[in-house]
């Protein structure tokens, strides 16, 4: 597809629409590209069913993170505590079950706890720091003050606390917009932080899990037999993703947003309001991922997932995003968490060492992003 | 006019003033436009128009007066405040979100949706509908805007302003970058939205295209408005007269220079975009103006001059140095630049005085620099022109405007380049250090020796014959001896240096130049000497009334 070079060509559209159908098409033929590669050198071992299943099982936990991280990427923003907020899902999970939960309660309160700290990861991003950290000390002076004023001394120290800093906060400080990578970076310290914290430094071992232990195995009746319910977890949340981006006017200012964000505000979106939205569902995305890696593990550990946000970008920005904002789609992402996960299987498969594997994801990483930067180019 | 005017003018502006600091940008402007009128806002480059478009944008407040849309009055707090009210913007810098489709787009802000969910066939009716209204209903909906062409993208903005119900339609040069053929569908799309009743407002510097398309005008200069009336009748060359009409009142230095050999030669040089066509020579020991609006293509000129933008097409030969080159090679040609965008570009704002200038030319051993050694290589320039800072180790962002500049120029003096491109040298600095830099600049074509001899000669031309003890510039043996390769280890010039200046200000382009040159839409025009030029004719040569070649009078006399 040429750039239509004569003002008002009609014929841009067909044009346009097939440019557009290989761009969507760019990062599953080169999963199919992959796979087929892997088949070819190793066969048997490769293509057997039970090793696409594991293969989706793999992709599970980094897959649910991945759709969250889309709407972040497509909209210009990024997620560096990915990691350590799934290690922390973990670990809120884990302590839910050991104060004698019910598997489901567990589960939900452990997604709307990652809703919390996400919408605190957007607060922070749209500038309002101050409002955070009086509502983050209020709370740690209500916990310090607890035993020593009791309930109604540590409100009123708490409620002290925050009056205070929110004072000088709409005072002084007023809006004070961050970068997503700043606010993100120092969320990956101090989710981290706060998942040792929550565990004294342990794991912690609940004893009933319930169904939670099962998300990542087959049944042997309904439609757990063909996949693990963890699975069907992360295609359904692909889906309903995909279509929020697609059908619903927050998806279309998510991508506006990414694209050119005056233009957005211009047009009287609430930029602020979509990115804090944004935040939040991205992170409640990884607390799903985190009851996936706590069914995998059987335990809350606050060391888990380390460096997964890394693996999460990866998936995405293969998948045809761009980390410069406005493009992006879940499909790819998909696409690029399975190619991940089918060049770290076959390489097992093949017998190559772990460093082999490092390697060639790298490369294979850098590969796909010049391919996609290379295929825009052509196309303009 | 097609719409009957209505009693009540759709847009009022009642004595709007605004002041930046100390200088006053609108002094009590007035600005009536009425339904379905096309009416064109004329000025120089910072007459004000600008400041005036954003007041009514909602971009800035003013700082007295009022305005009314349709007799209800009408303050906007912010650009998406005033697009609610029914006031749009087609900027010359277009604000679409490139990645979303052109429905996407049009529609953006404005969705129509059934709770959460997009009404995708409401939402394709409405977009095709706006882009109907703008006669184009075969532009694709489905491609991404950032695939279409410039003059494509200008249609999905205005049909975006459609869709929201403007009332009131700015264009802000809308034609700077668009095709002749291009200009001419934009001028049918305006008759028609006029039609429709909108109001329109025009601003524009070709002259020319403000006769064809708009109704009235309103003349500002220097932030007040001058002149409004009805274009029909209203003689070019007197628009020009009221946009220049300003005394001079700055003394320029001009020494008695004399131009050398040719040391920078453009032949029919092509930028990606801009220029379109540019040749010239400058000699040593001349100062040579670059006239023109904004946009007309002066920055991308000197720009690709130095490397900073892609040839196209077109030789460049300094010295004996011939093809593009990157900007690190320039340096070490002897070309230095002074960027238009100082806090941007042209300066590391962070960095101290003595990081910045001796940037190009670290003067170290085996690479390496010593901050002191910086410092102390930076100390003579600071005295000499002078640039006043508490030390060489100061941060050049605690500096005034006017100083920041100098530190810019004395880079290119620390490097010690024989041709200096500089990229309006005076833009927002104070009138003192003007001076000093005008006394510099006229200093440099002179080189050491002319520099303590200065005589004043002004409006002078004249050509130094060939002198014995300079080599001609192509014979081999020359290089040497054209190109200050052995250079000089003292501070001091020593031969006198070639100045390539563009300004806006065109007081200051014919008190310092030899020679001017008048660039328009691109094209650079021929070189003539200041005493054949005055402002007038600069300004008729800018805003293509006149041809270069032809004569004066032509153009404006068969208006009206």
């Amino acid at each position: 597809m040429t750039r239509a070079s004569t003002p008002f060509a009609t014929n841009a559209g067909l044009g346009a629409r097939s440019a557009r159908i290989v761009a969507r098409l760019g990062p599953m033929v080169g999963l199919l590209c992959v796979w087929l590669l892997f088949a070819a050198l190793k066969r048997g071992d490769f293509v057997a069913w039970h090793n696409q299943r594991l293969m989706l099982l793999q992709t599970a936990v980094v897959g649910t993170a991945a759709v969250g991280a889309t709407l972040v990427i497509i909209s210009g923003g990024i997620d560096l505590s990915v990691g350590s907020s799934i290690a922390l899902g973990t670990m809120v999970v884990a302590l839910l079950l050991k104060a004698g939960h019910a598997p489901l309660a567990a589960a939900l309160g452990t997604v709307a706890a990652a809703a919390l700290w996400g919408s605190a990861i957007g607060a922070m991003v749209i500038g309002h720091v101050g409002r955070v950290a009086a509502i983050v000390l209020g709370m740690l002076t209500v916990h310090w003050t607890w035993k020593a004023a009791g309930p109604l001394g540590a409100t009123a120290a708490g409620i002290g606390v925050v009056a205070v800093i929110g004072a000088f906060n709409e005072f002084a400080l007023k809006r004070l917009p961050l970068s997503p990578f700043i606010v993100t970076l120092g969320m990956w310290g101090a989710l981290r932080g706060a998942a040792k914290g929550l565990g004294d430094n342990q794991p912690v071992y609940p004893e009933h899990a319930g169904w939670l232990n099962d998300l990542l195995t087959t049944s042997t009746s309904g439609i757990g037999r063909i996949l693990p319910p963890g699975v069907w977890l992360l295609l359904g949340l692909a889906l309903l993703m995909g279509g929020v981006l697609r059908y619903t006017k927050f998806g279309r200012h998510v991508f506006a947003i990414g694209s050119n964000e005056q233009t957005a505000r211009l047009c009287g979106i609430h930029v602020e309001r979509t990115k804090l939205l944004i935040y939040m569902i991205a992170v409640a995305c990884a607390g799903l991922a985190a009851l996936l890696q706590f069914s995998f593990l059987s335990m809350g550990d606050p060391t888990t997932a380390d460096g997964y946000e890394l693996k999460v970008i990866a998936a995405v920005v293969i998948g045809g995003a761009s980390l410069s904002g406005g493009e992006g789609s879940i499909l790819g992402t998909i696409v690029g968490a399975l190619i991940m996960t089918i060049v770290d299987n076959g390489c097992t498969k093949l017998g190559m060492q772990n460093w082999v594997q490092e390697i060639v994801t790298g490369g294979i990483i850098v590969t796909a992003v010049a391919l996609d930067r290379w295929r825009h180019r052509r196309a303009e | 006019m097609i719409a009957e005017p209505s009693s009540l003018p759709r847009l009022q502006m009642k004595r709007v003033s605004k002041r930046f600091g100390a200088t006053v940008a609108l002094d009590s402007v007035d600005l009536e436009v009425r339904t379905g009128e096309v009416h064109a806002l004329i000025g120089e480059n910072g007459a004000g128009k600008s400041t005036l478009m954003k007041i009514l944008a909602g971009a800035y407040q003013p700082d007295a007066g009022q305005l009314w849309l349709d007799g209800q009055p009408y303050r906007p707090r912010s650009p998406a405040d005033g697009r609610r009210a029914g006031v749009a913007m087609i900027y010359q810098e277009l604000s679409l979100a490139p990645h979303l489709s052109v429905m996407g787009n049009i529609l953006l802000g404005v969705e129509p949706t059934r709770g959460p969910l997009l009404r995708a066939r409401a939402g394709r009716r409405r977009a095709a509908d706006a882009l109907r209204q703008v006669g184009h209903p075969d532009l694709p909906l489905d491609v991404p805007v950032g695939r279409l062409s410039t003059a494509e993208q200008q249609l999905v903005e205005i049909a975006r302003s459609v869709a929201t119900g403007c009332r009131v339609l700015v264009f802000d040069e809308p034609t700077s970058s668009l095709a002749r053929d291009d200009i001419q569908r934009l001028f049918g799309l305006i008759r028609r939205l006029k039609v429709d009743g909108h109001a329109i407002v025009y601003i524009s510097h070709a002259l020319e295209e403000v006769q064809e398309i708009s109704d009235r005008f309103t003349v500002l200069r220097d932030g007040r408005a001058v002149r409004s009336g009805p274009t029909a009748g209203a003689k070019l060359g007197d628009i020009v007269a009221l946009m220049v009409g300003r005394t001079v009142d700055e003394l320029y230095p001009r020494s008695c220079r004399a131009p050398g050999e040719v040391i920078l030669e453009l032949n029919e040089l092509a930028g990606v975009r801009l220029p379109a066509s540019a040749s010239l020579e400058l000699r040593r020991g001349e100062v040579l103006g670059i006239a023109g609006l904004i946009g007309a293509g002066r920055s991308e000129l000197v720009r690709a001059v130095f490397g900073l933008e892609r040839v196209r097409r077109g030789q460049i030969k300094i010295a004996h140095y011939a093809g593009p080159a990157a900007p690190s090679r320039r340096w070490a040609q002897g070309v230095g630049l002074v960027s238009e965008d100082r806090a941007r570009e042209g300066l590391a704002l962070n960095l101290s005085v003595a990081e910045n200038l001796t940037m190009p030319r670290p003067r170290g051993w085996l690479g390496l620099t010593w901050p002191t050694a910086q410092q102390r290589a930076a100390r003579p320039w600071i005295e000499r022109l002078p640039i006043r800072c508490l030390s060489a180790s100061q941060p050049v962002r605690t500096l005034s405007g006017g100083n920041q500049q100098k530190v810019a120029l004395a880079r290119l003096l620390h490097a010690d380049v024989d041709v200096l491109l500089l990229d309006e040298p005076t833009r927002g600095i104070d009138v003192g250090s003007k001076a000093q830099i005008y006394q510099l600049i006229d200093g440099l074509t002179l080189g050491e020796a002319g520099q303590s001899a200065g005589v004043a000669c002004f409006h002078a031309q004249r050509v130094s014959p060939p002198r014995a003890d300079r080599p001609a510039a192509d014979m081999p043996g020359s290089a040497m001896a054209t190109r200050l390769k052995p250079r000089s280890h003292g501070t001091h010039a020593t031969l006198p240096k070639a100045v390539l200046m563009i300004s806006s200000y065109l007081p200051e382009l014919l008190g310092m130049c030899d020679r001017i040159a008048v660039m328009y839409r691109g094209r650079l025009g021929p070189a003539r000497p200041v005493s054949q030029l005055d402002e007038h004719r600069i300004m008729l040569e800018a805003t293509g009334v006149q041809s270069r070649s032809g004569a004066l009078g032509s153009a404006s006399g068969d208006t009206g």
